[in-house]
């Protein structure tokens, strides 16, 4: 860069100028996350009566009565029915998308091309298209209100977008050591195993957390399919309290709220590295 | 690529053998490997939209056979449904707004991070962390709150609650979506790091200033990350649920100022039940989603620029 043209004193002026700024952006992008905090901590009194963001007191009950749950469930029954789901998912697409990348990345077959470029096209498939057939198909099966809409799909790599993932990142594995492989007599089956699937770890623990985040979050297929409080999810409790928007309800619903969240920011701090590159990757050649 | 020639000493067999059956076994292996998917694909994507296709033709509640009315829901969408029309226009406005300003927001902190020696780390990771966190319920209802009546906003801006105004709502989540440009801006950083430093430096010898370098280097080099960026956001914006739902409490007010497409076909289609209605919908977002993603990449040409032809 055209730093040598610029004396010392003003680079290093710029870049506190720099950080200054991006620490106040950041403040001010941080602030809906320290409101819900913070609000999960009010008495119901605070809550609009200020601007306050530091409560009063601390009001801790909102947070037992989140625990107590939503119509009768309870949040540990929610919060396992999430991890059932989310979990259920995570094994599902590591599996088959990896499965499904490692053919279209490493096996030569008639009809490559032509499939390939379907499965990048259902990428950009809207999946309200296929939504209310699969609704129709699952409910002639008689699994509406039951957790396999959720999590079948996974096993059949529908989301391409994983399977495009694996595809760039096995596309960088220099191919000698699966040559050398085969030599010593290993088949497709074993060479997948036992290199190409290690070497790819990053690839899947990326698409592992990512599956975890994004089906935790999930919101619309989660509410056509759900019927019974028991079986809601804590996403889709919360959605008992978008109809009932009383404000003295909003400290045991932001405190519900950041109990929903808290896995996602669990994962968010464990795997922040993985994440942030991984999503980097998707964007560039693998 | 060679795959197929093993060395002769190595493979134990027969000529034929060891020229055919690897070969043969490749293809079998390559299908075993994708029949997941092929599954997937054929009965949860390709048959469904089939199905999808044919149901956009008929009158379907779920209960009762499919009655079929050729194209009633069609002439009904487009002539004698205000609603739906207007939920075009939300739709239309929300991807406008949120997708130029988010882009726009993403590449400009990226810029700002690229030279940075210290805390690039952790500026990257925590301007991201709003990407996973605001796709979730509990950051909608924060939204709700903040900018409702009495919410932050409002004290503030005294402006009022911008979620109970007709003219205000659809902004509020548009923000929210702006609110997580971390996705797009670590791609845009990524792409930022591989273009090489010698370019910035020819230019510079050159006499070019940062602002011809930003216009002559950064954007064509940045040009398919960009492309990338823009179709892949342009689409998830087509397709905003959660925050419209959760603002408006699933109702698409004040007025159906936040009643985007997605919410108009829930409604129609799960709570209304009419199923046949809400699939003819569905295809019509298909149909837009892929012409328009056929407009940019014909456009693309003409500003895209790739390095090696091997890219798509």
């Amino acid at each position: 860069m055209t730093t040598t043209a610029i004396p010392r004193r003003r680079v290093a002026r710029g870049r506190t100028v720099l950080h200054v700024c991006c620490l106040a952006a950041l403040l001010v992008m941080l602030y809906p996350l320290a409101w819900l905090l913070a609000t999960s901590l009010k008495p119901a009194d605070e809550v609009i009566a200020s601007l306050n963001l530091l409560p009063g007191h601390l009001e801790w009950s909102n947070y037992t009565t989140a625990l107590d749950g939503v119509n009768g469930v309870s949040v540990w029954r929610l919060l396992g029915n999430s991890l059932l789901i989310a979990g259920g998912a995570v094994l599902g697409n590591v599996l088959s998308c990896s499965l499904a990348a490692y053919a279209f990345a490493r096996l030569r077959f008639r009809m490559c091309r032509p499939l390939f470029a379907f499965m990048i096209a259902t990428i950009m498939l809207p999946h309200h298209a296929v939504l209310i057939p699969q609704y129709i198909i699952f409910n002639k099966l008689g699994l509406v209100n039951t957790y396999w809409p959720l999590i079948l799909p996974k096993f059949l790599a529908t989301e391409a977008f994983f399977v495009f993932l694996i595809v760039q990142f096995m596309r960088g594995l220099p191919r000698e050591l699966e040559e050398a492989a085969r030599i010593d007599g290993c088949g497709p089956f074993r060479s997948f195993f036992s290199i190409v699937l290690p070497l790819t770890r990053p690839a899947l623990i990326t698409t592992a957390i990512f599956t975890f985040i994004w089906t935790w979050n999930d919101f619309f297929t989660q509410l056509i399919y759900l019927f019974d409080p028991d079986k809601f999810t804590v996403t889709l409790a919360l959605r008992s309290f978008v109809d009932a928007s009383s404000q003295s309800s909003f400290g045991p619903m932001f405190a519900m709220s950041v109990i929903a969240l808290l896995p996602i920011v669990l994962f968010f701090l464990a795997f922040q590295r993985f994440l942030v590159e991984g999503m980097a990757n998707s964007g560039l050649k693998g | 690529m060679t795959t197929t020639d093993i060395p002769a000493p190595t493979a134990r067999r027969s000529a034929t053998a060891a020229r055919r059956s690897p070969k043969r076994e490749r293809q079998g292996a390559a299908w075993v490997f994708l029949s997941p998917w092929v599954l997937g694909a054929t009965v949860l994507t390709l048959l469904p939209m089939a199905v999808s296709l044919y149901l956009s033709f008929t009158d379907y509640d779920l209960f009762n056979p499919p009655r079929w009315v050729g194209l009633r829901n069609y002439v009904q969408m487009f002539t004698e449904d205000p609603r739906y029309w207007r939920s075009v226009l939300t739709t239309l406005t929300y991807v406008v707004i949120a997708v130029p300003l988010q882009l726009a927001l993403a590449l400009a902190v990226a810029l700002a991070l690229k030279g940075m020696k210290r805390g690039k780390g952790f500026y990257r990771s925590a301007f991201y962390a709003p990407s996973l966190l605001g796709a979730s319920m509990s950051v909608a209802l924060v939204w709700r709150a903040v900018f409702n009546d009495g919410g932050t906003v409002d004290h503030l801006l005294g402006t009022g609650g911008w979620v109970n105004r007709p003219g205000w709502a659809l902004f509020a989540v548009a923000l929210l979506t702006v609110w997580q440009f971390g996705a797009p801006m670590v791609i845009f950083l990524a792409g930022l790091q591989q273009i090489p430093a010698e370019l910035y430096e020819a230019a510079a010898v050159d006499g070019a200033g940062r602002w011809r370098q930003f216009v002559s280097v950064t954007v064509p080099m940045l040009s398919p990350v960009l492309f990338f960026n823009l179709v892949l956001q342009t689409i998830q914006a087509f397709q905003v649920f959660t925050p419209a739902f959760a603002i408006s409490a699933g109702k698409g007010g004040p007025a159906d100022s936040t009643l985007v497409y997605t919410l108009y076909l829930y409604d129609r289609g799960f709570v209304a039940s009419h199923m046949g209605y809400a699939s003819a919908m569905a295809w019509v977002l298909l149909f837009v989603i892929g012409a328009v993603t056929a407009v940019l990449f014909r456009t693309s040409r003409s500003w895209v620029f790739y390095t090696s032809e091997e890219e798509r």
